[in-house]
């Protein structure tokens, strides 16, 4: 799961840091769409949040489990909001999943990896969560 | 009211709260309002459910021992409850508060509002008729597809009618479908006089609402942050939203209570079930989550201001349950070695016979609980040592007859299938009716005339 990302590739003072390092999140559902609302561990880290996790790279995180991505900015609360449409296999009764309402799609988005500049990223795994 | 706050407490985060919180929240220090929000989206179909067995059922029946408790303090503290714990059957709900204040001596004490009108389960032929086509907001497919199934419908209504009550002296305001974050709007628009049309206000009073209403997730309940620092969870402190004439608002909760109320703690909440956070639509106005500006302001306090928002739309949303199908899950734990190879094989087996019954299923789900059930493939290759994996299996049918049989195709696994096998003290899975959620949209002046307020005295 380590595999660097391309932009990570192309700037060699990067290491990739799973977002659990640098964001908390929580999670919830409409419908068949789970939303992870994805806000920085601190006020400084939302422009990396907001830079790195691309709808593109959340997409491709998610790929085989969601059917489309979007995404919204909400840097007074220095946070993402994501729209993870047809997550929920139904959603709501309909659903067989045990996490048929989508409760802890924000700790599967926590396992993504981003590239964070090395000072900061020795910085944070030494912190720990 | 120039200068003083209006504190709402939160007393219930939905049906199957923790039900100490709402006494606590009582007698814990000094509140206004209680706000006990009871119904998510499927809640009024299992509560219409239980009134066509029983008339006199359809709401929340454990708000009435609950109201039993706290009546007495409710009423020397002055403080006054809103609540949609009346579901499908508000009136029933009112009438046994209403028993239980006489049954407790309080009579000419208690006065209880009454709000009526969102239930258009009855006008819905009407409706339809009429050319409303109450198409599910999701899918676009006319309500006429499922109306022969449909078992409740309700309009989701704002604070008007809570505003109402609460201006005719209303102690405790019971509704059927008002939205969360009404209950909580209600009050604070009744204390302060502002203009329902008054869009800044509105928005504050509804993020107010949206912080308070899950309960204690504002205050460090599912708190993902730092989350072992999170102290006193036995006794969580519910939010309390202190709520200044300015449109300002602070979230806190009481003193010596466990739980945290901090910027994370209320930010968590905040994008709790947020889709575009421009437009948070509720049948009051439109806030925009973008300008909220949160700031810490002393222990446990969290200050929330520069709230802006926009006119209410012309609809309201309607809340459609209707009878999908049936469903069952099973489950079956394997131990180690091998724990996974064996609970694998034994899904495998379970599927031929399942086919070799020529069962048809809509669906046919399975889980591996320890392996990927929360987070799929993206959790990785699992331990080979591994302790235990639980089976997780679950189907879904409109017919009843399909399900049935899976439920029996379980416990034979123990005796017929792969090695080391337990956890099966529960029985055979039960078969769970589906009832499916149809949201959708009505004009607003198809609902706003039928709506009702009655005041009834203890």
């Amino acid at each position: 799961m380590a595999k660097r990302t391309p932009s990570a590739s192309r700037r060699p003072s990067t290491r990739a840091v799973q977002l659990r390092y640098v964001a908390h999140a929580r999670s919830g559902d409409k419908g068949n769409t789970a939303n992870v609302g994805l806000i920085a561990l601190e006020p400084d880290y939302y422009t990396l949040l907001q830079r790195e996790v691309t709808v593109a790279r959340v997409a491709r995180h998610f790929k085989g489990m969601v059917s489309g991505v979007e995404r919204f900015e909400l840097p007074n609360l220095g946070a993402l909001n994501f729209l993870l449409h047809g997550a929920l296999d139904g959603g709501g009764t309909i659903s067989l999943k045990t996490d048929a309402q989508g409760k802890v799609y924000s700790t599967a988005l926590l396992r993504m990896e981003i590239p964070v500049p090395v000072g900061l990223a020795r910085r944070l795994l030494r912190a720990g969560t | 009211m120039k200068g003083r706050v209006v504190r709402v407490a939160a007393g219930q985060g939905f049906w199957g709260d923790w039900l100490e919180a709402p006494v606590r929240q009582v007698r814990g220090g000094p509140i206004d309002y209680l706000m006990m929000d009871y119904l998510a989206e499927v809640t009024m179909s299992i509560m219409q459910k239980q009134k066509s067995r029983d008339p006199a059922a359809g709401y929340a029946r454990d708000f009435v021992p609950l109201m039993e408790r706290i009546l007495p303090d409710l009423v020397s503290r002055r403080i006054r409850v809103t609540s949609n714990a009346g579901g499908v059957n508000p009136r029933g709900c009112a009438e046994a508060v209403l028993q239980v204040a006489r049954r407790l001596g309080l009579q000419g004490k208690v006065r209880v509002g009454l709000v009526s009108g969102d239930d258009i389960l009855d006008r819905l032929d009407d409706l339809i008729a009429r050319g409303h086509s109450l198409s599910d907001m999701e899918t676009g497919r006319p309500l006429s597809q499922v109306r022969d199934k449909v078992l409740s419908a309700n309009a989701y209504l704002g604070m008007a009618p809570i505003v109402e009550a609460l201006g005719r002296g209303a102690d405790v305001v019971i509704t059927g479908r008002v939205t969360d974050t009404g209950l909580t709007l209600g009050p604070i628009f009744h204390e302060f006089g502002w203009s329902p049309d008054d869009w800044d206000k509105v928005a504050a009073g509804t993020v107010a609402g949206h912080i308070i209403e899950c309960g204690a997730q504002a205050s460090g309940g599912n708190l993902l942050k730092h989350w072992r620092a999170v102290k006193g969870l036995a006794d969580p402190g519910f939010p309390i939203a202190e709520a200044s004439p300015d449109g300002t608002f602070v979230i806190t909760k009481h003193p010596g209570t466990g739980g945290v109320v901090s910027v994370a703690s209320v930010t968590e909440q905040l994008v709790y079930e947020m889709g575009d956070p421009r437009s948070y639509i509720t049948p009051d106005g439109v806030a925009d989550f973008t300008t909220i500006g949160l700031a810490p302001a002393g222990r446990d306090r969290v200050r929330v201001s520069g709230i802006r928002g926009g006119p209410r739309t012309p609809s309201l949303k309607v809340s459609i349950a209707y009878f999908y199908g049936y469903k069952s899950v099973g489950t079956l734990v394997y131990a180690w070695p091998d724990a996974y190879a064996k609970a694998k094989a034994a899904d495998k087996i379970l599927r031929q016979r399942l086919a070799h019954l020529g069962l048809e299923f809509e669906q046919i789900l399975t889980e591996f609980v320890g392996v990927d059930a929360t987070h799929g493939r993206l959790a990785g290759p699992p331990d080979p040592e591994l302790p235990e994996v639980q089976l997780r299996v679950g189907v879904r049918a409109r017919e009843r007859a399909p399900v049935e049989r899976f439920t029996r195709e379980i416990a034979p696994l123990v005796l017929t299938g792969p090695p080391s096998v337990t956890g099966f003290a529960g029985g055979r899975p039960a078969v769970e009716e589906v009832v499916a959620y149809w949201p959708a949209l009505i004009d607003r002046r198809e609902i706003e005339p039928h709506v009702r307020v009655d005041i009834l005295e203890a």
